[in-house]
């Protein structure tokens, strides 16, 4: 049932009292260079900006970005070896006061990244509050260069360092102070637990991921070329989501981690990010999107998650924050007497056979090809294998069509669907596991679902099964 | 001995522009991109040679190109002129799932001429095993179907012979096609690659006694024919041989070869298969004001493919249906006068509608009735079975009842298409190697 209420996706207080008309902030990147630059973003409809990163300023290389491009799409994934901002302390937040200044609705959050020591950090976040920044962000993630300055994730991944230094900040801060964690660590609550432990008010993440996006065959140069040479870069873009993902989810469902969290990693639509928000964020933080397509793409993010929460009576985003975050248990708590079976619509069926051949190389060899030839049920030995088909096929003899008779006819042998029945595949669903491989090949939207099918069994997990054997944990007291 | 190319013709390039420009390398990829890769999948099992569609498509996507081509060559060695000659309309684009999916096929044919065009460029050729067979074999006629079959032989280390009475070879694609789908020297390209690949050629070579067979017998260990059609049916009314009546097919190799220019005024093409539309669209490329398309059934009966018909509308062709042609005469100034009757179906025949003459100031006639069944060889071939002018060969083998002769394309098939000639060549190729090894065992 639609609710004709308005919807309001204001942000109320994130993280101790930052507040935006939205959750869509930009994340400290190119994109919140300059104060001109945060002011068209913010006209564009961007609820908050992270400032790129301030600090002592960097000498960047050329060049400095390179992407992976996937099946003719530009931008699987980004990557760069930018450094922070390389304009001055006083510039930036010369600009800085200047926005505040003119769009006091929206949050401008300064990214800080300094030497590690005290006074140098509270020298800083001074200036920074007296700019105007309505919170802070510090940098413990940028994972190239200023890493090798003792800066960036070398303090992030040092759980102590970073809880030193964010206590020094919060010795000083007037405002909510956000730290950004690094992926680049086995285990990324150690830090946010760190952070926390340090007074964080909040927690971003995830930073960009280690990573050589590729290599020129021609000159073997990995990319991006800077005369010859390249470094690792930071990765970033749609291909890091479900990276990002998992990582909030850790972060979230550890009590020891969690903080408000400002979500980022891979988004570029308000599906992306509204993902982020059903795990528990309380902002979203967008970079590489923007720097492929624009500002503009805002107007798209809030209209689809408010026409979104409109269409499942959501009022706020309080309303649904975190939904999905108990949804996600370890394994052991699954339940192992949960089947379900895939299912196709014949009607829907192109025939392109991939989940039959998906399931024969990749999966549990019960998808068949044997419509005509009459279904067989069972395990693999009674079937007739791929290879087989496809010679037969290639054995037949085909010819044009020449004459409008011969155009007439269907030499497919069609069956009662759009595809000829010879090429609409068949579940065994004895055999079938339920892995659901199939339905993820299918071109075809809604095409093969996943049916749960009775197993007359009560729910048992591998937890339940195991407790009190020899080989599960015993019992909790 | 050559394949020697024609020579460039700006004019005749700028008439008959290509009726579909090749594809970047960068469209190239994103097309490719679009496939779905499917499994036996029903594109490669539409195509007469069997090529492995998504295969080749694939490894464009991947940036394998001469992979591609490889995988091509491998199914059909015409693969160059089958990709701009192909109806893919009822072959393999006919056959892609896109069709119940977003309904845009994939591109194949535009792919294929990619992969064929830069493998082309490169000047290799397929890999070749050395001729350690001592089988040589002699393909009678130099269209695709010979060609698929001597390829094929010479691939597998026979030595193969190609017997051709032009001064040119690849048959109908080199004299037949209309200019906008295959360039006469694109198709000596290809003809060019084969060469390179240890085929032998004999140009102006008349295979027409029983003398030459036997000769030919003694020299070579199989015979493959593919020898195609006879010459252009005649129309069978009166006049027909007078000045001013050119048959389709001598109408479009004149013009590929450079020794017809131009056309003025009205042009009167008779018949409704894909030569009589080549013609008509030639006609009006060449300058003719007025073409005229005249068949004797109606619009639903004709035999062209339905992308041909409409093309042959976009060029300007006016159709006269169930319009019979009576007599050709020539008038006082030299134009021919083609006196014609409507017809109505009654059963099976055609009924003059009374009254309904009329003649038709034309400059010249263009009978495009279908090819006769070949004449030269059939007489001669005394041991091999031959109906209706069509050599009786298996299907799958393209045996004959004479075990020392094969046979392939359209003299078996009674005319099809380039790649149903490939086809067939190329199983008739496998089956001689086949047969002779089991006649040295």
């Amino acid at each position: 049932m639609s609710d004709l209420r308005a919807t309001d996706i204001r942000v109320k207080g994130f993280a101790g009292g930052i507040n935006s008309p939205n959750p869509f902030w930009l994340a400290s990147a190119p994109p919140t260079n300059t104060g001109e630059m945060i002011m068209r973003a913010f006209d564009a409809g961007w609820g908050g900006a992270v400032w790129k990163t301030i600090g002592e300023p960097v000498t960047n290389v050329s060049s400095r970005y390179s992407s992976a491009d996937w099946n003719g799409q530009r931008i699987m994934g980004f990557n760069n070896i930018e450094l922070i901002s390389d304009r001055g302390i006083e510039e930036n937040l010369r600009e800085m006061a200047e926005v505040k200044k003119r769009y006091p609705e929206n949050a401008v959050i300064a990214s800080l990244m300094v030497a590690s020591n005290r006074e140098t950090w509270h020298e800083i976040v001074a200036r920074a509050e007296d700019a105007g920044a309505d919170g802070l962000e510090l940098n413990f993630g940028c994972p190239h260069g200023m890493s090798e300055r003792g800066m960036g994730s070398a303090v992030g991944q040092v759980p102590e360092y970073a809880e030193m230094i964010t206590a020094w900040v919060k010795e000083k801060a007037r405002t909510p102070v956000l730290v950004k964690l690094t992926p680049n660590i086995s285990d990324i609550r150690t830090v946010a637990r760190a952070a926390k432990r340090g007074g964080a008010d909040g927690l971003s993440a995830i930073n960009t991921i280690n990573s050589i996006t590729g290599i020129d065959l021609d000159t073997f140069i990995p990319r991006p070329n800077v005369d010859g040479k390249s470094s690792h870069g930071g990765y970033c873009g749609p291909a890091v989501r479900p990276i990002a993902l998992n990582m909030v989810q850790q972060i979230l469902s550890d009590g020891e981690s969690a903080l408000p969290l400002s979500g980022i990693g891979g988004i570029a639509t308000w599906r992306d990010a509204t993902e982020f928000i059903l795990l528990g964020c309380g902002t979203v933080q967008v970079c590489t999107a923007v720097m492929h397509y624009g500002y503009r793409i805002v107007e798209d993010l809030t209209e689809g998650l408010e026409n979104w929460m409109r269409s499942k009576g959501f009022a706020a985003i309080e309303d649904f924050r975190g939904l999905s975050l108990g949804r996600v248990t370890e394994w052991k708590h699954l339940n192992l007497n949960y089947k379900i079976v895939a299912r196709i619509d014949e009607q829907k069926c192109i025939g392109c056979d991939l989940c039959h051949i998906a399931c024969w190389d990749g999966a549990h060899q019960c998808i068949h090809l044997d419509r005509v030839s009459g279904p067989v049920d069972g395990p693999v030995d009674l079937h007739s294998k791929p290879a087989v088909k496809e010679a037969e096929s290639r054995a037949s003899i085909a010819v044009t069509p020449v004459t409008r008779k011969e155009r007439a006819l269907d030499p497919a042998g069609h069956g009662p669907y759009p595809t000829p029945l010879a090429r609409i595949p068949r579940v065994d669903e004895t055999e079938c596991v339920g892995c659901n491989l199939c339905s993820c090949v299918c071109p075809v939207d809604q095409c093969i679902t996943m049916v749960e099918v009775d197993t007359g069994l009560a729910p048992e997990t591998w937890d339940e099964r195991t407790r009190g054997t020899a080989r599960g944990p015993q019992p909790q007291p | 001995m050559s394949t020697a190319t024609l020579p460039d013709d700006p004019q005749l390039r700028e008439r008959f522009t290509e009726l579909k420009p090749p594809l970047g390398p960068q469209a190239a990829v994103i097309e490719a991109d679009r496939c779905l890769n499917c499994f036996d999948a029903p594109c490669t099992g539409a195509c007469p040679t069997h090529i492995d569609v998504p295969g080749f498509i694939k490894r464009i996507a991947s940036g394998n190109v001469r992979g591609s081509a490889l995988r091509i060559l491998d199914a059909n060695i015409l693969g160059a002129s089958c990709s701009r000659v192909c109806p893919v309309d009822v072959l393999c684009e006919g056959a892609c799932v896109m069709h119940r999916h977003n309904r845009q096929p994939i591109e194949i044919a535009l792919l294929q001429r990619h992969a064929m065009d830069v493998f082309h460029a490169s000047g290799e050729i397929p890999a070749v095993a050395p001729t350690t067979r001592n089988l040589r074999v002699a393909c009678i006629g130099g269209g695709p179907a010979s060609l698929a079959c001597a390829a094929e032989l010479q691939r597998q280390g026979a030595q193969a012979t190609i017997i051709e009475r032009r001064p040119l070879p690849g048959g109908l694609n080199t004299y037949g096609v209309a200019e906008y789908k295959l360039r006469a020297a694109e198709s000596l390209r290809e003809v060019e690659m084969i060469r390179r690949m240890g085929v032998a050629f004999r140009f102006g070579t008349s295979i027409d006694s029983a003398s030459a067979l036997r000769t030919l017998e003694a020299e070579f260990d199989y015979i493959f024919l593919g020898v195609g059609l006879g010459a252009m049916q005649r129309l069978g009314i009166p006049g027909e041989d007078i000045e001013g009546v050119m048959n389709a097919l001598e109408l479009i190799s004149a013009y590929k070869t450079g020794h017809l220019r131009a056309l003025h005024g009205t042009v009167v093409v008779v018949g409704a298969g894909n030569t009589a539309i080549d013609a008509a669209n030639a006609a009006r490329r060449l300058g003719a004001e007025t073409v005229y398309l005249l068949y004797r059934r109606s619009e639903g009966d004709i035999s062209a493919f339905d992308f041909e018909y409409e093309h042959a509308k976009h060029e300007g062709v006016q159709f006269l249906w169930r319009r019979q042609p009576l007599a050709v005469r020539s008038d006082a100034h030299g134009r021919l006068l083609l006196d014609t009757v409507q017809v109505r179906p009654v059963e099976r025949t055609l009924l003059p509608i009374p009254d309904s003459q009329y003649t038709i100031a034309c400059d010249l006639l263009v009978p495009a009735i279908g090819q006769s069944p070949f004449a030269q060889l059939v007489q001669e071939l005394r041991d091999i079975e031959v109906r209706d002018g069509r050599v009786i060969a298996e299907p799958g083998t393209g045996r004959t009842g004479n075990p020392r002769y094969f046979a392939g394309g359209d003299c078996v098939n009674g005319g099809r298409e380039v790649v149903d000639a490939v086809a067939g060549g190329k199983r008739a190729a496998r089956a001689i190697l086949k047969a002779a090894e089991a006649a040295n065992e």
